[in-house]
């Protein structure tokens, strides 16, 4: 049971990546983008053609692969999203659909429906572990990866917090209008955005081909996931999808110690209690909330609940 | 005293009568098509039927309430898994692939209550995640046996032109009757509520239209003939494995055909099915290449005719096939 907690924790911390992305595009570009999941299995793709066929190492490969999918996430939004925003939900998921179809076949025929990992190039990593007190064992890779998850964060956090790209994205996250009347140039920071977040995306899925074995449809269910944290987490908040990825990890993690397809289950369960709880909050709170029905002096003022979604 | 000009309001136009008549004819000869056609050409058309239900469904939900959903897959896998279930309690096979779909529409009821509730972007991914929780919650029946799935053995028992027969004339009934299902609900004062809500849902509250009560009976209706999509398919496939009728495809499918075809549009969803099959036929051969082809072809819609093929023709003439709104005309005396 301990042992589930911590692996979840643990595995948090890739979903936390994985969403990281997702949420920096829903909450600056505020477009919704269907091909992450597919993006994080091209990362991997991208990661195991250079060990395998470069003869990188993977640490090499890993550092080549991120600024290859930050430009292809700036074309992408250059020749793709940008035409697509500011139409309603459809046509991003159109677009982002109809791209997460052309990367999955495109993979399927260029490098074959066989499963794959990283994990025979990583050497004694993908299954070592630290001994720990009372017999807890950490596995080395999932440690990593939390710990790559919380720097990744750390990092975006002091570039949005210090730099000027990362003011120009927090303002235009705000308040896109008044971020353009301030001379920001909202395509710019999408574009930076899109990169980032597909950097991310490229990061998370070679993480994923370390510990797991993928394929090139193997894309949208990690975007289940990825969504799932992210609204578990809270829509456009960074250190809201290391919490909502950890949520959801401790949750697969418990449910896998039922049944395998408990694993996905507990996830998908999880999610739609947290979006029932948020409702209910919602509604309660519209109707005078829990105080008003103990009957309870109010000492908050009310405040907006129900957040329009892009 | 009488008014200066009579008006009226139309609801029928000389291209729209013209259409039903044809509609109906065309009608009368796929009724008849199974006694003259291939076995082969009555298996495409029951594909085809299939497809262009999807796509209306879809239209409906999207085009016409603004209910965007990733999960409509939900519904064509729940209802052949009913009609499935069905059988093994006795019910012949025929009628439990029409009695499924019932079902399954008292499963969208009962999610509505939750699913409506939530906006834009949350409601779609919501719709997906609870088709995955819905697949996961059918593999554990035993019936179903996990991944492999499990088969409608009873149609076996059919002789098999005489199967094949009836599985088309189910797909069209059901086709034709969600299709003037959908026609009747749109011209009615339901139909302008849902347009109003899609429009603009607070204005269309401040109305008086009852919001949840009009999005639940598009949603319902959808989910009843997505779920007989489903069960038409299983009764074409014989075969029903969860992971394939719970795929995320189908939707991406309703997606590409009603976006290509011209979204919020009577015909469009029509159009777009027909060039949906018409790619299949032509190039599914090239199996990975025709999807990824697909995926350009979606692409390239959304980024350069994102009204689509009939939303193009609508904007460029002023004749309509298929009238559900109201338009007021003034007879000048």
């Amino acid at each position: 049971m301990l042992d589930a907690l911590i692996q979840g924790i643990l595995l948090g911390g890739y979903y936390a990546i994985l969403a990281a992305g997702l949420s920096l595009m829903f909450g600056v570009v505020r477009f919704i983008n269907l091909a992450h999941g597919d993006l994080a299995i091209l990362g991997a793709y991208l990661v195991l053609f250079g060990v395998e066929i470069l003869g990188l190492s993977p640490l090499a490969a890993v550092l080549a692969m991120l600024p290859v999918m930050a430009l292809a996430g700036w074309i992408m939004q250059r020749l793709l999203f940008a035409r697509a925003l500011g139409s309603g939900v459809l046509l991003p998921l159109l677009v982002t659909f109809g791209l997460g179809a052309v990367l999955q076949n495109t993979m399927f025929g260029l490098f074959g429906s066989d499963t794959r990992s990283l994990g025979n190039h990583i050497g004694s990593l993908s299954w070592s572990s630290w001994q720990m007190p009372f017999g807890i064992s950490l596995g080395k890779l999932p440690v990593i990866t939390f710990a790559v998850a919380v720097a990744a964060l750390v990092a975006l956090q002091l570039m949005l917090s210090f730099t000027k790209i990362g003011r120009a994205i927090r303002a235009t996250s705000s308040d896109p209008e008044a971020a353009e009347l301030s001379g920001v140039n909202a395509r710019k920071v999408h574009r930076a955005a899109a990169a980032i977040a597909v950097a991310l995306a490229g990061l998370a899925g070679a993480f994923l081909a370390m510990r797991a074995l993928i394929n090139p449809y193997a894309g949208p269910t990690q975007l289940i996931f990825a969504f799932e944290a992210v609204v578990i987490g809270g829509i456009g908040s960074l250190w809201g999808t290391l919490a909502g990825g950890i949520v959801l990890g401790v949750a697969q993690s418990l449910g896998s110690t039922f049944s395998a397809q408990w694993f996905q289950l507990a996830g998908h369960l999880v999610f739609l209690g947290v979006l029932g709880a948020r409702l209910y909050a919602a509604h309660a709170h519209h109707h005078g909330g829990w105080r008003a029905a103990l009957k309870l002096p109010r000492t908050v003022q009310p405040r907006a609940v129900e957040e329009d979604l892009p | 005293m009488m008014s200066p000009v009579s008006f009226a309001i139309e609801r029928w136009t000389s291209a729209s009568r013209l259409t039903a008549a044809l509609s109906a004819a065309l009608l009368a000869v796929l009724v008849i098509l199974p006694l003259f056609a291939s076995g082969l050409v009555v298996d495409k058309a029951t594909t085809l039927f299939v497809y262009v239900l999807l796509a209306v469904m879809w239209n409906l939900l999207a085009g016409y309430a603004g209910l965007v959903s990733v999960g409509q897959q939900a519904f064509f896998g729940i209802g052949a898994y009913f009609a499935l279930r069905l059988v093994d309690f006795g019910v012949p096979p025929y009628m439990a692939l029409v009695v499924g779909p019932l079902g399954a529409g008292l499963v969208g009821a009962a999610l509505s209550v939750f699913a409506l509730r939530l906006k834009g972007g949350e409601f779609a991914i919501a719709m997906w995640v609870i088709a995955e929780a819905l697949r996961i919650a059918v593999m554990f029946d035993p019936a179903v046996q996990g991944e492999t799935g499990t088969s409608l053995l009873a149609l076996n028992a059919f002789d098999p032109e005489l199967r094949r027969n009836l599985t088309y004339w189910l797909g069209l009934g059901g086709l034709t009757a969600m299709l003037v299902a959908t026609f009747l609900l749109l011209r009615s004062k339901i139909g302008a509520a849902a347009q109003a809500i899609r429009d603009d849902e607070e204005a269309a509250g401040s109305i008086g239209i009852d919001v949840m009560r009009i999005k639940q009976i598009i949603f319902v209706l959808a989910a009843v003939g997505c779920a007989l999509a489903g069960t038409v398919w299983l009764a074409s496939a014989i075969t029903f494995q969860p992971r394939t009728s719970f795929g995320v495809q189908w939707t991406v499918f309703m997606l590409f055909m009603v976006l290509v075809g011209g979204l919020g549009t009577f015909e469009g969803p029509i159009v777009g099915a027909v060039i949906f099959f018409l790619l299949q036929e032509i190039f599914g051969d090239f199996s990975v290449w025709y999807l990824a082809g697909l995926g350009f072809v979606a692409i390239a819609f959304a980024l350069f005719l994102p009204e689509g093929i009939a939303g193009w023709i609508q904007n460029r003439s002023e004749v309509r096939l298929f009238v559900t709104g109201r338009k007021l005309r003034i007879n000048p005396q």
